[in-house]
């Protein structure tokens, strides 16, 4: 991790020295803070600052309801000892309250106190997503006309189609992490989505389809790659499928996983059970399970923050450390965890990066970034093909997960039968439910169609939201409980 | 500093919030907007998680922020933006009123939008029984030592509790105030604590069950005590050992007060006015229609005294109130806002709920099935076999068809006595029908959030399993 010494002061790359300016903060200060956070002792201390511009638009029913633009900017000041935690945040960034913050932080340690490392060393840029060079926002119109084109091709797609909402909201959030071990690192993350949702109306009743995407973009990713008539039109066909769909089946059956977003099965069933921080504490269903089968052979899990332009993507985590891939299940096998710094020294791991949070004012804990299974060697027409009365379920809304016992649910939104090998009809809302460390053991086909999603995932835990990815081939499992009203 | 000239208080002082947010309203009139709304809210919480004896984490600070709405264009049709932040300095201030106004260009005029009308504002008197200092005078040690004694209590339950997710207080305080250029401005603050144990137990297979339990309260000396909540943690989590399936069938599903609060909620969902004006809901069209059960009564209620749900004025300034949502079966009221109520032709009902940023929402003041008479166990005395539940998973709930389909956690019932524990099924049915079948209501109602309900019994859902 090499790195170079922080010079005082405002020279230095622009991006990293936002904070800086903005807040009139020095590199004495940072050490004045850190200083005071271990006046009681305590192994280590961190401050993360935070400045967060955000704005959001919707349309509904063709008009432009609602705008909004928001700022909040605050620091966080943690003191770790041994497994004990202390924390506090402000959001004033006076001199005289950062001390105040950093003495309620220090409250959790009760011994000498301690010199943090002098001289901070910057962790290196990665450049996974492009920086935005401006505060304002000259370009709001053109964002108001995404989302009205978004609802002018959900409406034109059928005429069926009686009500659409679309929002647009992105973020920009401007970092900087300082260690009392002379970590020090910045980041200026920008974060976008565009949804919509469409109501359908037919002779039977009502129905409801939705769709979005985005990433750590701005706005000229949903003018070229990714347009709001993509995902209208995803929203209204789901929508317009859902009118004619027939009750789910219920019971335990053969289950097809279509590629992308359906890796929320990942998520919860085995993601969550491997952050370190439930292992430590021996409180997940996967603790103890390394160098264990826990999926079949044909299974490869990783989670990796380093895609470039991803929604769970990240420069460094928010302990200022870089992140990376890790290995999770390596043919079925349980190969690691999801570390931050405070898990990886207590159970003496490498710290994978992972330590996240969602804003300044919430302690870091380990989190996932874009966890997806590796493609097999099975074409998705295959795998079908093989089914002889099933489940195929290609989108899906939420998900969870009891860490403790591993059972997880997954809520399919579009799903169809599956009878002699052939896709029929479309079946209505089910939720299908497992169990972490056995469900993958019954994957016996793997796609060779790997994709992720379209960058709509928000992770919830302890009351934490974060930004997330997930993504998968089409995978066939061979038996799983769907959770249908119908027979 | 900018070219604008205001003098704004200082930001340092909090009894100037309310004059701060007057003066913001002010300057947004003569920065040129119609109408403007502005909210100031600050906070302080505490929160502290012991495990294993040991101080886990401790946490303690206070933030604040101002979200303003502003309206623009002539008295038939607005356009509307808002802006929030956390910036009180002078510069920060004047960039909010800026944003919200620059935003109010893009926006579409909407005849429905705009602040109430004058006549409509108020807060209800007093207190109400909200806000207590003893949440916040608590020394932090005795804070602690709550924590400690809420986890000591379930870990010496029963010996097969041998790990534990900790015990936990937390405790917040909270000041709102509302202003706008209708006349409006009101204020309240809140206090908040709760006692938490969330003990891990393992069976002899080595296959662990977690539960909790917690108490609630707005005073500390309102909480139950920390053995209480350790015990019933403790009996919640032995219950779920040596869980297993069953076989896939149809039969009465039970839902324990925590999860048929969640009904409650999905009620809710459907009720509120912004679904019902688009057509997202299943109860849309249906006032004065027979949508529940005839002895299902379910009300909003903002007014009560001292519980989760209870303000004195709703998000908009419009003083709170009791509304009938379902009375014996028929659907008598949704739950509005000034913009849904408009939209529908109808008045608001008080349940503004006001983000710091965008429009107003929909929320509950106190949402509640009203109590039934029988006890939970005579209730589940009549069951020959059927699945209670006391834990729900995941988001499979679809307010627009009113499908319905979640994980499940409980016990089963058979000959009308809880028996062993059953986990990884689901329960799934139709909202509109699951409402029509519920079949027995309890008296055990309990105010422990803002949306409450007692022990119901629905008849005819699919339980999947093996």
């Amino acid at each position: 991790m090499a790195g170079s010494k922080l010079a005082g002061g405002a020279s230095g790359p622009a991006e990293g020295r936002f904070l800086f300016r903005k807040f009139g903060l020095t590199e004495r200060l940072l050490e004045r803070c850190l200083g005071e956070a271990l006046s009681a002792g305590g192994d280590y201390a961190d401050l993360y600052f935070e400045s967060v511009a955000s704005t959001s638009i919707s349309v509904d029913e063709s008009l432009v309801k609602s705008a909004s633009y928001g700022v909040s900017a605050g620091c966080g000041i943690r003191v770790v000892s041994g497994e004990r935690t202390g924390y506090a945040y402000s959001d004033d960034l006076s001199e005289e309250r950062l001390l105040r913050a950093a003495r309620t932080a220090a409250v959790i340690a009760d011994g000498p106190a301690r010199q943090p490392v002098a001289g901070f060393r910057e962790t290196p840029k990665s450049g996974l997503y492009a920086i935005p060079a401006a505060e304002a926002d000259p370009h709001i119109a053109q964002k108001v006309e995404l989302v009205m084109r978004a609802d002018r091709a959900a409406r034109a797609y059928d005429s069926r189609i009686v009500q659409v909402r679309a929002g647009y909201s992105e973020e920009l959030r401007h970092i900087l992490i300082a260690g009392s071990d002379g970590a020090f690192a910045t980041d200026v993350q920008p974060l976008a989505r565009l949804n919509v949702f469409a109501i359908a109306r037919g002779p039977s009743g009502s129905a409801r389809g939705s769709s979005g995407g985005g990433g750590r973009v701005e706005m000229d990713f949903f003018l070229a790659e990714k347009t709001p008539e993509r995902f209208a039109l995803e929203a209204a066909r789901q929508a317009i499928l859902q009118l004619g769909a027939v009750p789910a089946p219920a019971g335990e059956m053969e289950v097809v996983l279509g590629p992308g977003w359906p890796g929320v099965l990942l998520h919860e069933a085995v993601g969550h059970g491997l952050e370190a921080d439930f292992n430590r504490k021996k409180t997940s269903a996967f603790a103890g399970l390394i160098g264990c089968h826990v999926a079949s052979s044909k299974v490869t899990v990783v989670d990796n923050g380093t895609l470039p332009s991803r929604r769970g993507s990240l420069n460094v985590d928010d302990e200022g450390s870089p992140t990376r891939e890790t290995v999770l299940i390596e043919n079925g096998v349980l190969k690691g965890y999801l570390s931050d710094k405070l898990s990886a020294r207590l159970m003496g791991l490498a710290d994978t990066g992972n330590g996240r949070r969602e804003s300044y004012q919430h302690i870091p804990m380990p989190r996932m970034t874009n966890t997806y299974m590796l493609s097999g060697e099975d074409s998705p027409e295959d795998i079908l093909r093989s089914v002889k009365r099933g489940l195929y379920a290609v989108n899906f809304g939420g998900g969870q997960v009891d860490i403790t016992n591993g059972k997880f649910v997954f809520s399919a939104s579009e799903a169809y039968l599956i009878e002699d090998g052939k896709v029929t009809a479309p079946v209505r809302d089910a939720t299908l439910i497992g169990n972490g460390p056995e469900s993958l053991k019954y994957v016996s086909m793997v796609g060779n169609d790997l994709a992720l999603d379209e960058g709509i995932g928000t992770c919830g835990k302890n009351g934490q939201s974060v930004p997330v990815g997930v993504g998968m081939p089409t995978v066939k499992l061979d038996r799983m409980t769907v959770g249908g009203a119908g027979r | 500093m900018s070219a604008t000239s205001e003098i704004l208080p200082s930001p340092a002082i909090p009894g100037d919030l309310r004059q701060l947010a007057g003066d913001l309203v002010a300057k947004a009139l003569r920065a040129g907007a119609r109408d403007a709304e502005v909210v100031i809210r600050e906070g302080d919480e505490f929160s502290a998680l012991v495990r294993l004896e040991q101080v886990e984490k401790l946490k303690e600070s206070g933030s604040r922020g101002i979200g303003i709405r502003v309206f623009t264009g002539s008295e038939r049709s607005l356009h509307s933006a808002s802006a929030s932040t956390s910036d009180f300095s002078a510069e920060g201030l004047r960039r909010l009123v800026c944003g919200a106004l620059d935003l109010a260009r893009v926006t579409s005029e909407d005849s429905f939008a705009g602040l109430p009308e004058p006549g409509e504002f108020g807060a209800l008197p007093g207190e109400l029984d909200l806000y207590h200092q003893d949440v916040y005078s608590l020394p932090v040690a005795t804070r602690i030592e709550y924590a400690r004694r809420a986890e000591a209590a379930a870990m010496a339950a029963d010996p097969r509790i041998q790990n534990s997710a900790g015990g936990g207080f937390d405790a917040a305080t909270g000041r709102t105030v509302l202003a706008n250029s209708r006349g409006f401005l009101g204020e309240y603050r809140r206090s908040y604590c709760s006692l938490a144990s969330m003990p891990i137990a393992s069976a002899p297979d080595g296959k662990m069950q977690r539960d909790f339990w917690y108490s609630s309260a707005r005073k500390v000396s309102a909480l139950d005590t920390p053995e209480a909540v350790g015990a019933e943690a403790a009996r919640r989590t032995i219950r779920r050992l040596n869980a297993r399936r069953v076989a896939t069938q149809r039969v009465p599903v039970v839902f324990a007060t925590e999860a048929a609060r969640s009904l409650v909620g999905h009620v809710f969902e459907a009720a509120s006015g912004d679904s019902i004006y688009r057509g997202a809901s299943f109860l849309a069209g249906q006032l004065e229609k027979v949508v529940a059960a005839p002895q299902i009564s379910i009300v909003d209620d903002g007014t009560l005294p001292g519980l989760f749900g209870t303000t004195p004025f709703d998000g908009e300034g419009l003083p709170t109130r009791r509304t009938p949502v379902i009375e014996d079966g028929v659907l008598k009221s949704y739950l509005l806002n000034t913009y849904s109520a408009r939209k529908l032709g109808l008045r608001s009902t008080g349940n503004a709920s006001r983000p710091m940023a965008g429009n107003p929402g929909i929320g509950t003041g106190n949402l509640y099935l009203q109590a039934g008479s029988i006890s939970p166990q005579e209730l589940i005395g009549q069951i020959q076999a059927g699945f209670y539940v006391t834990e729900l998973m995941g988001f499979g709930v679809n307010a627009v068809t009113g499908d319905y389909s979640r994980g499940a956690a409980g016990l089963w019932i058979e000959n009308g006595e809880l028996t062993y524990a059953v986990e990884e099924v689901t329960i799934a049915g139709n909202l509109k029908e699951m409402l029509r079948n519920i079949a027995a209501v309890a008296n055990d109602l309990e105010f422990r959030g803002p949306v409450a309900s007692p022990t119901l019994c629905v008849d005819g859902m699919t339980v999947a399993g093996e």
